[in-house]
């Protein structure tokens, strides 16, 4: 919830509508009418610190950090349910993701913390392999996220391996130099 | 009909049922899935919470080498589906989108244009194939089985190509709150399609492993609303929908009490058992919830 009672102008970060404007597609947040539609779509809605209609809100307001630092970013499931139904085809599965990456970046994902490691992983291994490993991803994710919560884990994972769905062994992609040198010219021309 | 087959990490391990019984029925129906060689993960959610452009890069790879043999591009996953056509949609609606990408594929000695169309293999099942054929092909009628058809959320979002829609036609195939093509399906097979109102609603997807009560929350509203309608089984599309209603499903009842013993089968298998397959040719053995009870007595009926 927000944790100051009276916000003076001086302190919001007016810059912040812009780096959501540069975004691609990200001028549409202009046109937010606050109807709630993608509040009351969401079906996460009722657990966010702030509803998707207020999280436009307090963008357009400069509310940096109370943004950043909400747990809503990291409670979006990318169903797109209230990006279909925003009567004014705002992307806002695309701008959840833009606010993820920026809490990334800027270590203010703490909401995050186990959603951070778990997507950082899931790079870490497709630029590894070219490919997730389902299993390798879950191993890693549990010791640096969950450690001391491994044993919920343990059901799960006999489910999908003595059923057979669980691969020991990762598969490698035969040209992951190619993945590798697009990757690279990425890094290298920055991103959007 | 001959496509080009982006199968997806998911079939390859954790969804390797629902490979299995795609490889048991398109045959018969007439398609052959030529896989692309040395595909690519797709980055699903989790590469576009670190790096936006890394993570269509690395699905332009796979639209760069699928484009040469001028095919439509089918994948069974819900997430690379609705991946691969928002790269799709970005890179011929923001032109520097485009041309970083370019650059990138470029980089990796390759070209693309922006024209692959992308397909689930529901829709190609429905529209190419059509209920007339697979009508046809049905030898074990499935009366009496009450099924839930759940579409999960990401293969129904048109403005991300999603449901076959294009710049022409922007409304697709099927409605994104109220789909119907697979209840007809379901109907064709013989089985009995119940009124499923959590049709389009979420499964949790990746929160499962990191916000896990909230995504037991949103499968326990699922399955309550299959059984509350008389189902018997449910019937997805998604590797990843099936993954929480199944593998979750003794954890759902652990933490609300409830006693959901529901089967969820792809809807391969579900057409595979209709056209007489073994379960075992179909990946049905491969479930957490096994089909005991009333799905069995009506399969062994049929």
């Amino acid at each position: 919830m927000l944790k100051r009672e009276v916000v003076y102008e001086s302190v919001l970060d007016h810059d912040f509508l812009d780096e959501i404007y540069s975004l691609p597609g990200g001028n549409e947040v202009k046109k937010c009418i606050q109807c709630g539609t993608c509040s009351g779509s969401c079906p996460q809605g009722a657990v966010m610190d702030y509803a998707p209609r207020k999280i436009f809100s307090l963008i357009r307001a400069g509310f940096r950090d109370e943004v950043l630092e909400s747990n809503t970013i990291w409670y979006c499931s990318s169903c797109y349910t209230c990006a279909v139904r925003c009567p004014k085809e705002i992307k806002i599965t695309d701008v959840m993701y833009a606010l993820k990456r920026i809490a990334i970046k800027e270590g203010k994902a703490k909401e995050g913390r186990k959603a951070t490691v778990l997507s950082k992983n899931f790079v870490r291994l497709v630029n590894k392999y070219g490919r997730n490993h389902e299993t390798e991803l879950m191993t890693r994710y549990i010791l640096l996220a969950e450690p001391f919560n491994a044993l919920n884990f343990v059901p799960q994972g006999w489910r999908l391996f003595s059923n057979g769905r669980l691969p020991i062994m990762p598969h490698k992609i035969k040209n992951i130099e190619q993945l590798r040198k697009i990757l690279k010219k990425i890094n290298e021309l920055g991103e959007i | 009909m001959k496509y080009t087959y982006y199968p997806g990490c998911s079939v390859k391990s954790t969804a390797n049922l629902y490979q299995e019984s795609i490889d048991a029925v398109v045959s018969d129906m007439g398609v052959e899935l030529e896989e692309l060689d040395d595909w690519n993960c797709c980055g699903a959610t989790a590469y576009m919470s670190v790096s936006e452009l890394m993570s269509f890069a690395i699905s332009a790879r796979n639209l760069a080498m699928a484009e040469k043999f001028h095919r439509d591009v089918v994948t069974p996953c819900s997430a690379c589906y609705l991946v691969l056509n928002k790269t799709n949609r970005y890179f011929n609606d923001y032109p520097e989108v485009r041309k970083k990408l370019g650059v990138a594929l470029e980089a990796g000695g390759l070209s693309y244009s922006g024209n692959i169309s992308v397909r689930h293999i529901l829709d190609v099942i429905i529209n190419d194939v059509g209920l007339e054929k697979i009508a046809g092909l049905v030898s074990k009628k499935l009366e009496g089985l009450n099924v839930a058809p759940y579409y999960g959320c990401q293969i129904v979002r048109p403005m991300y190509y999603g449901c076959g829609a294009s710049e022409e036609n922007e409304e697709g195939f099927d409605d994104p709150d109220d789909p119907v093509c697979m209840d007809r399906l379901i109907e064709a097979t013989g089985a009995t399609c119940v009124k499923y109102s959590m049709k389009t609603k979420c499964c949790g997807s990746s929160l499962m492993g990191t916000e896990e009560k909230q995504a037991l929350k949103l499968c326990r509203g699922l399955l309550a609303d299959a059984e509350n309608n008389g189902a018997h089984c449910i019937v997805t599309i998604c590797p990843l929908c099936q993954l929480n209603l199944d593998i979750f499903q003794p954890k759902v009842n652990s933490l609300f009490g409830t006693k959901f013993n529901i089967p969820v089968i792809y809807f391969t298998q579900l057409i595979g058992l209709a056209m007489g397959k073994q379960p075992k040719e179909l990946g049905l053995e491969r479930l957490a919830v096994k089909m005991t009870g009333p799905m069995k007595q009506i399969l062994q009926g049929a």
